[in-house]
C-alpha cells in the first residue's frame, strides 16, 4: 500500500512539476524536506529522554498497570489481542489521554512506548498488528478535546465557538477510524500474510 | 457557560504537565519507594536510539509529501474536485485546508492563518478551517513516526483507515459548523 502511495506521490509530483513549471521547487523540496526531517528526528530526542524516564517511573511504581486495568472494558473491546495487564495498554491510555488534553510533546513519546511494547507481541515483525493498526488510526484520527493552543492565539474570541464543533467532528473522525480498522482488519487483501 | 468551561480548560492545561512530571515521581518515591532517578535514566536512554530510528521513515514520508506540495499537484487537483464537492455544500474555500491537513501540520496551519486574514476569525470559513486543524491530525507523519519507532516497513490497512477518518472528519467539520454556528 505504501510502497505505491510513496511512488505515487512523487511521480505525480515530477509530472505536476513539470506541467506547471514548478519542477525546480520540487527538487528544492526533496533536498529541504530530507533535512527537515533529520532535524525533526533529532529534535525529539530530548523530549523523548524526557517522557521515556518518567515512564520508566510510572511503570515500576505499577502507576501503568493501576491505569490499564482501570479503562479494561473499553481497551479490551478496542485491542482484543493485547493481554488486558499487558504495558502497552497503560501507555496507549496515557498516549490518548495526553492527546485529549491537547499535549502533543508528551503524546509522541508515550505514543512510540506504546508501539514499542505493542512490537514484543507481533510475531512478524516488518508488519503491523491489528492493535498497531487501530492504535494509529485512532492517532491519526485525534482525539483532542481542547482546541490546540496555536488555534486559540489565531481565533481569538471566536474560538470558544469551536470548542463544541471540534469535540463532535474529533468523534466523527475518530469513530469513524475504528469502524474502518475493524472492517478492513477482515478483509484477504489486509491480512498479516499479504501485507504490503 | 461554553466560555467558561474553555476558558478553564485552557487555563488548567498549562499545569498537567508540571503536575505530571513531579507527581509520578512523587507517587512511586513514597509509596512504593522507587529509585526514582536510576530509574528516569534508565528509562530516558531509549529517547536517542527511538529518535535515530525514526529518521529514514521520515525522510521517505517528508520528503513525497514536500514534492507533492511544491509541485502544484494539489492546486490541479482541487480544480478537479472543488466543484463535485461543493454540490455537496462543501465551500471550495476550505478545500485546501482539508487536503492539506493529513499532509503538513506547518502547512494546514498556514492554510487556516490565510483563511483567519483573508475573511476574519468570524466568519464560518475560519471556523470550519478551525475546526478542521483541530479535528485531524497530520496522517503522513504520524505513520512514518509510530511505525518508524519499530521498524515496520507493511502498514497493511492503516492508511486507509486513516485517510478515511480525515475525510469524514473534514466533511464532518462542515456540515456540523453549518448546523451549529450557519
Amino acid at each position: 500500500m505504501l510502497n505505491y502511495i510513496w511512488f505515487g506521490m512523487m511521480a505525480i509530483s515530477v509530472v505536476a512539476g513539470i506541467f506547471t513549471g514548478r519542477i525546480d521547487a520540487v527538487t528544492d523540496a526533496a533536498i529541504n524536506m530530507s533535512k527537515v526531517a533529520v532535524e525533526i528526528s533529532i529534535g525529539l530526542i530530548g523530549i523523548m529522554a524526557l517522557w521515556l524516564g518518567i515512564m520508566k517511573i510510572a511503570e515500576a511504581s505499577g502507576l501503568i498497570r493501576i491505569i490499564a486495568r482501570g479503562l479494561k472494558p473499553i481497551t479490551i473491546r478496542l485491542f482484543p489481542d493485547v493481554p488486558a495487564d499487558h504495558p502497552a495498554i497503560g501507555s496507549i491510555v496515557l498516549n490518548m489521554s495526553a492527546n485529549m488534553l491537547g499535549l502533543g510533546n508528551a503524546a509522541t513519546p508515550l505514543g512510540l512506548k506504546a508501539m514499542e511494547e505493542l512490537q514484543e507481541l507481533n510475531p512478524k515483525k516488518d508488519t503491523a498488528t491489528n492493535a498497531m493498526v487501530m492504535f494509529l488510526a485512532i492517532n491519526t484520527s485525534s482525539v483532542q478535546i481542547i482546541v490546540p493552543a496555536t488555534v486559540v492565539a489565531l481565533m481569538g474570541a471566536a474560538a470558544s465557538q469551536i470548542f463544541l464543533t471540534t469535540i463532535f467532528a474529533t468523534l466523527a473522525s475518530t469513530i469513524t477510524a475504528i469502524i474502518m480498522v475493524k472492517l478492513l482488519e477482515k478483509m484477504k487483501r489486509f491480512s498479516v500474510e499479504n501485507a504490503s | 457557560m461554553i466560555e467558561s468551561i474553555v476558558g478553564s480548560l485552557n487555563a488548567g492545561s498549562k499545569y498537567i504537565i508540571p503536575l505530571l512530571l513531579v507527581g509520578i515521581p512523587m507517587y512511586a518515591i513514597t509509596i512504593r519507594k522507587v529509585k526514582v532517578y536510576e530509574v528516569f535514566v534508565e528509562g530516558a536512554k531509549d529517547g536517542f536510539t527511538i529518535a535515530v530510528r525514526i529518521i529514514p521513515y521520515l525522510v521517505a514520508i517528508l520528503v513525497a509529501v514536500g514534492m507533492f506540495r511544491a509541485s502544484g499537484a494539489l492546486d490541479l487537483l482541487l480544480n478537479f474536485l472543488a466543484p463535485a464537492l461543493s454540490l455537496i455544500g462543501f465551500p471550495p474555500e476550505n478545500l485546501p485546508l482539508a487536503m492539506m491537513r493529513p499532509l503538513s501540520g506547518s502547512g494546514s496551519l498556514g492554510l487556516l492563518t490565510d483563511l483567519v486574514n483573508e475573511h476574519g476569525a468570524d466568519s464560518l470559513y475560519a471556523k470550519i478551517g478551525a475546526t478542521m486543524f483541530g479535528s485531524s491530525e497530520t496522517t503522513f507523519y504520524v505513520l512514518a513516526v509510530y511505525f518508524g519507532s519499530v521498524g515496520l516497513t507493511r502498514s497493511r490497512h492503516a492508511l486507509i483507515a486513516g485517510l478515511t477518518a480525515d475525510a469524514v472528519g473534514a466533511l464532518s467539520a462542515v456540515y456540523i459548523c453549518k448546523l451549529m454556528l450557519g
